[in-house]
């Protein structure tokens, strides 16, 4: 009875992968569609520097985007899971941001790190700056705080359901055989959470390389990912076939990378223990 | 009690990062000046009154429910099927087809929509509303059947064979035992899944268009300094929305899973 669930979801994976790639190997002049089969856009995307340049970015933004997210959110997963008294409050008080658009949500940073927006009005306002701080908006900070913002959550989610899951015999018996507390985080709850941190990776990185909102709401010029130039394929530039090449790319770099997260994570996991 | 520790105090600030954005946009719609800065001029209600006076966006709002209210139904639908399946089955495939069926959630956005497009138009379907709920259904399905799952993960099993057992039929069983079972589950189900598809701007942005929903409407009004107050009213009315139609998702969520 999955079979209708699976069949769409199989469906709207398979045909538009099948016709994506189809289109990645005809070619676009003016108006017409060339049928010919031909490697011309992946010729083409390969020796644009723009196009390397923008993979090349958006996979270290994506890359930025999961190691400050992953990090900032560790201590969090860990509040909730080990000391915090009222477990439920915490998670519904962490989760209730994200139940709203994320469009609005980025917009809202737009307008918080702008030149005349919110956080340059109120230390301006307080004395506490002389003249606008340029450097919060329209670059590659403002897109990985905001998306560090945006994918919170799905850090904190995956963590804190692998530190909930430790025995806290094994930390007593790892201070009973004389570590320090530290000690035993570093050699008992680290290791044991690393299928927690992997996945919040996977979750945070892989839609992040393809983001669209938030390089083309914060990112400006020096912020702009490759989703930006996907979007241009498809609409002004009207082609199609470059656009579906890198999307296909895109998709390929995503999987790569994910793939060395997965086997580096687990055999840091084996190292550590 | 004693000092807080490091930690806790992280923990504040860190929630404090997080609420950040959501506050501001409903703070700066009260704000009688146009520009988005402090100090505040003064209050008003204008930007919300003006809201109304906006036919595109009226339009805008009755695309967006209406693609919302269909693709949670579908959504809900097909995954109510697919939830009972993986919680009281066990098949041949059965870990291929619940991965399948989570995959929307990790594929890039830009990918799906794009792909979509291409798809859409290749089989002779234009941009429109009905391409934007088709692309939603399948976004918002992993999310039906995670929670469907649950609420069949609760379900006794032996209530349905009682029922067989009792002489009534395959149909008549789903409709008055599983069904008012995982009532709760369904409802909230709906609920998520619609403000899922609420909320959605990439995939609408490349399947709508001429026939623009709420985010997509937003996102042109996005590049007008002009518009600003108003998108700040239309978004904290959006906000409050999505946080209370899933705070009720979630009370109807708690209930399927506790009452066994």
């Amino acid at each position: 009875m999955s079979a209708p669930a699976t069949l769409y979801v199989g469906f709207l994976v398979a045909a538009p992968l099948a016709i994506l790639i189809a289109y990645s190997f005809w070619t676009q002049t003016y108006v017409t569609l060339d049928k010919t089969l031909t490697l011309q856009n992946y010729r083409d995307a390969l020796a644009d520097p723009l196009v390397r340049h923008l993979l090349l970015r958006s996979i270290m933004i994506a890359g930025a985007v999961t190691a400050v997210t992953v990090a900032t959110a560790y201590p969090i997963a860990y509040f909730i899971a080990m000391k915090a008294n009222k477990k439920t409050i915490w998670l519904l008080l962490i989760t209730i941001p994200f139940w709203s658009s994320y469009l609005l949500r980025v917009f809202a940073w737009k307008l918080i790190l702008g030149f005349n927006g919110v956080m340059n009005s109120a230390l301006l306002w307080m004395g506490l700056i002389d003249e606008p701080l340029t450097f919060l908006l329209y670059n590659e900070f403002a897109v990985v705080l905001t998306l560090a913002h945006a994918w919170a959550p799905f850090a904190i989610l995956p963590i804190y359901v692998s530190l909930q899951k430790i025995d806290p015999s094994l930390l007593e018996a790892a201070t009973d055989l004389g570590n320090s507390k530290f000690q035993a985080f570093r050699r008992v709850t680290l290791p044991l959470t690393i299928p927690g941190i992997i996945a919040a990776c996977l979750i945070i990185f892989i839609p992040t390389v393809g983001d669209y909102v938030t390089p083309s709401l914060v990112g400006g010029s020096d912020g702009k990912m490759i989703a930006n130039l996907i979007q241009v394929q498809f609409g002004a530039a009207n082609n199609w076939p470059l656009g579906a090449t890198l999307s296909l790319m895109a998709m390929l770099s995503v999987g790569f990378v994910a793939i060395v997260l997965v086997i580096t994570g687990t055999a840091l996991g084996k190292r550590i223990r | 009690m004693s000092r807080p520790s490091k930690l806790t105090i992280y923990a504040f600030a860190y929630l404090g990062f997080l609420y950040l954005p959501v506050l501001f946009l409903p703070l700066f719609s009260f704000n009688s000046g146009t520009i988005v800065a402090f100090p505040i001029k003064g209050w008003t209600l204008d930007w919300y009154r003006k809201l109304g006076e906006q036919d595109a966006l009226i339009q805008a709002l009755w695309n967006s429910l209406t693609v919302g209210l269909i693709a949670a139904v579908l959504a809900t639908s097909l995954g109510l099927f697919a939830a009972r399946a993986f919680v009281r089955y066990r098949f041949r495939g059965q870990r291929a087809s619940e991965g399948l069926v989570m995959l929307p959630l990790v594929i890039p956005g830009i990918i799906v929509a794009s792909s979509m497009l291409v798809l859409f138009l290749f089989i002779g379907l234009k941009p429109s509303l009905t391409s934007v709920i088709l692309g939603h259904t399948f976004l918002a399905l992993p999310f039906a059947v995670s929670i469907l799952k649950s609420a069949f993960d609760d379900f006794d099993a032996s209530l349905e064979e009682a029922s067989y057992d009792l002489g009534v039929g395959v149909f008549e069983t789903f409709y008055r035992v599983t069904l008012p079972v995982v009532a709760p589950g369904i409802i909230a189900s709906i609920l998520v899944t619609f403000t899922v598809s609420f909320d959605e701007f990439v995939l609408a942005f490349f399947l709508s268009g001429n026939q623009p929903t709420l985010p997509v409407y937003i996102w042109g009004q996005i590049r007008f300094p002009a518009k600003l107050p108003n998108v700040l009213a239309l978004g904290s009315i959006l906000l409050l929305m999505s946080v209370l139609l899933l705070l009720l998702a979630e009370y109807f969520r708690r209930r399927s899973s506790s009452s066994k």
